[in-house]
């Protein structure tokens, strides 16, 4: 019972007056960065990490974390009231949260949303609770060979879920591991990939000036051009009294849902690399799939709301746990969340249950209190998000762009920084309407440093043979698993295209 | 967009031949009985990018990526104008922070941005332009003591001003 006691502690740090105050603040932001098309909880993250130096760690993350939370419970509101996904991870909320609103019943949806939202992330956070620590535990047994295995098993992922152009998919990994490579070779010390011979890449491309480029500036470009400035939203009329009735119709006819998505979720979310978006798709089909009734989804139907909200929640919750224990991100956010983690002086991996319990169980405490105020500030508030959501995008895109031109000079501190940036920003809006899925680059060039290390120091232990990968059973299984979703595009394809040869056949 | 598709393709594959090449200032090799080279890494990771590009451009012939098969331009007129404005903005934004510092830049691309592009009133214009700058000042030079850019040598005397009053 060692996990009780330390989720009592973890709950009372993350109760603390400052921790709290992170919360309730991370929850609001996060709930109107989810709520805003173009924002999702990468952008929030990746753009409101440097101001967070300004606190300890542990209240930093919390923050951050609180913004994930937020970020994933707003998605629903545009979603719903506007038809336009709030963030990538509530895609699959408007196939059905729009068609309700349309037909008068926003509130309902909304009020869908905001439960189904809470029993994910409160099924989720249970489970982590008793997988993490048993996880981390057989995570200290792990070499550079079954962390390099695992790495691979990340990327795969991303080919086998990630639902894009495969080998645009392959170079936006490859890229950002490339990026990562650059400043000096960490075993020889020489300088390495310096372009053009500008002193600015001696240190390195820092993450945050990729992540920031691409979800500060490129995808504000990329929304602007798209929505041209033209959104209709749908009213809610917010009363309690109908508010609590239909949160009875919402466990009545979307429990379904919520069990699926919630379960399905954290599963998904724990995958290296899927992280909530993947977990929502998937949670919707599997939920239509399972009905007795899948013609009624498209057109309304709760648990097509239900599912992937449950779902999104809880594969953020999910994307932590390998983040945590592993030291691989589960999902791009929390990506940056690792590379925050390493800015501030901390060693994300399984060493990190041992070495800073406080700081892990206080994070752990903190999921529990987020999802309850995420919770109350989402129902209390949805009128007003409403409200924010018709300010006109004028506004809201020019402060983003000073903060992600800020952001990008805190980072380092060098106007270089700025300007690649700024490079990477319109490339990324070029790359970003050509279908080139950019989260994998952002993925990669987090994880690309302890890739490269975690080869070399494989192929060092085995004096350079590379059968070291395949003798060792763990590393053996990810490389395995990591090769079956490699595969899973490939072998859909071919299937369909087989099935469709068969049909022509009968049609003849 | 089909012609964007493969003039990017060929773009991306220069700059995969181009790392490729760059890598090779290190050994590229493998050192046997220690592994890879420093410089190997980057170049295999070049190599299989600049085979992606290569399926990418395949695609594009047996037209199966949806960009390939669209016959709408990359940027619309809509969207050349607004990359030009918006990017632009941008562009003199970061590129102002030498001169008039980081505070002065934020301000004149607000105005830019808020009057010009966004065609608000005066007031939130100068109200949004001018509390900005103020924010990030208290923020971080007197919050977090992280100094931002403060341009040429003229505007020293207005910093060490202000400087006086949170130091």
């Amino acid at each position: 019972m060692e996990i009780i006691s330390h989720l009592a502690d973890g709950l009372w740090l993350s109760v603390q007056p400052v921790n709290l105050l992170m919360i309730i603040i991370g929850v609001t932001v996060g709930l109107f960065i989810g709520a805003m098309p173009g924002l999702g909880s990468v952008n929030g993250v990746a753009i409101l990490l440097p101001i967070t130096f300004l606190v300890p760690p542990a209240s930093a993350i919390i923050f951050l974390a609180a913004i994930y939370y937020g970020a994933m419970y707003g998605g629903a509101i545009s979603s719903i009231t506007l038809g336009i996904p709030g963030a990538s991870t509530a895609v699959a909320t408007t196939f059905d949260g729009r068609p309700l609103a349309l037909q008068g019943r926003a509130r309902l949806a909304l009020v869908i949303a905001a439960i189904a939202s809470f029993a994910g992330g409160t099924v989720s956070v249970v489970l982590f609770t008793g997988f993490a620590p048993l996880l981390a535990s057989v995570a200290l047994s792990f070499g550079p060979p079954e962390i390099f295995a695992l790495m691979l098993l990340a990327f795969a992922t991303f080919v086998g879920l990630g639902s894009d152009d495969i080998p645009k998919t392959i170079f936006s990994i490859c890229v950002g591991l490339v990026l990562a490579a650059v400043g000096y070779d960490e075993i020889s010390g020489a300088p390495r990939l310096v372009f053009f011979g500008i002193p600015g890449f001696l240190h390195g491309v820092n993450f945050l000036v990729l992540a920031i480029g691409v979800y500060g500036i490129g995808e504000m470009i990329w929304t602007i051009d798209s929505t041209r400035g033209k959104i209709s939203s749908t009213e809610a009329d917010m009363t309690i009294k109908g508010t609590v009735e239909d949160a009875r119709e919402c466990v009545q006819r979307g429990w379904k849902g919520m069990t699926i998505g919630s379960l399905l979720g954290f599963f998904v979310g724990i995958l290296p690399a899927a992280g909530a978006t993947p977990g929502a798709l998937m949670a919707y089909g599997v939920a239509k799939m399972l009905s007795r009734n899948p013609k009624a989804f498209g057109h309304g139907h709760p648990n097509g709301v239900s599912a992937p909200e449950s779902a999104n929640n809880s594969a953020s919750t999910g994307s932590m746990l390998p983040m945590l224990t592993l030291g691989i991100p589960g999902s791009p956010t929390t990506a940056i969340l690792l590379g925050g983690m390493v800015i501030w002086g901390l060693t994300p991996g399984p060493r990190l249950f041992i070495d800073q319990p406080a700081f892990v169980w206080g994070l752990i405490g903190s999921f529990y209190v987020s999802n309850f105020f995420a919770l109350v500030v989402n129902l209390a508030f949805i009128p007003l998000f409403i409200w924010m959501l018709r300010m006109p995008f004028t506004i809201l895109a020019p402060m983003i762009f000073v903060l992600s031109v800020v952001g990008g000079y805190a980072a380092t501190t060098d106007m270089h920084d700025v300007w690649l940036m700024l490079g990477f920003g319109l490339g990324a809006f070029i790359l970003r309407k050509l279908d080139y899925p950019l989260a994998p680059a952002v993925l990669a060039i987090v994880l690309g440093p302890l890739a490269e290390q975690s080869l070399r120091q494989s192929l060092l232990m085995s004096q350079g043979e590379m059968s070291i990968f395949f003798t060792r059973p763990l590393s053996l299984i990810f490389l395995i698993c990591g090769a079956a979703l490699f595969c899973t595009p490939f072998v859909i394809a071919w299937r369909r295209r087989e099935r469709s040869a068969v049909a022509t056949e009968i049609a003849e | 967009m089909r012609r964007a598709e493969l003039i990017t393709a060929i773009v991306l594959a220069l700059f995969s031949i181009y790392v490729m090449w760059k890598s090779s200032e290190l050994n590229v090799g493998y050192i046997s009985g220690e592994g890879p080279g420093g410089g190997a890494w980057p170049f295999w990771l070049a190599a299989v990018m600049l085979i992606s590009t290569g399926f990418i451009a395949f695609n594009w012939a047996r037209r199966t990526s949806p960009p390939s098969q669209s016959g709408e331009p990359l940027l619309d007129s809509y969207g050349r104008k607004m990359l030009l404005m918006v990017g632009g903005g941008i562009l003199g934004f970061v590129a102002l922070v030498n001169v008039i510092s980081m505070y002065g830049a934020m301000l004149v691309f607000l105005i830019y941005y808020l009057r010009f592009l966004g065609r608000h009133t005066w007031r939130l214009t100068l109200a949004v332009s001018i509390l900005t700058p103020v924010i990030f000042f208290i923020f971080f030079e007197a919050l977090m003591r992280i100094t931002l850019p403060k341009g040429m040598k003229f505007l020293e005397p207005l910093f060490n001003w202000l400087n006086t009053l949170i130091y």
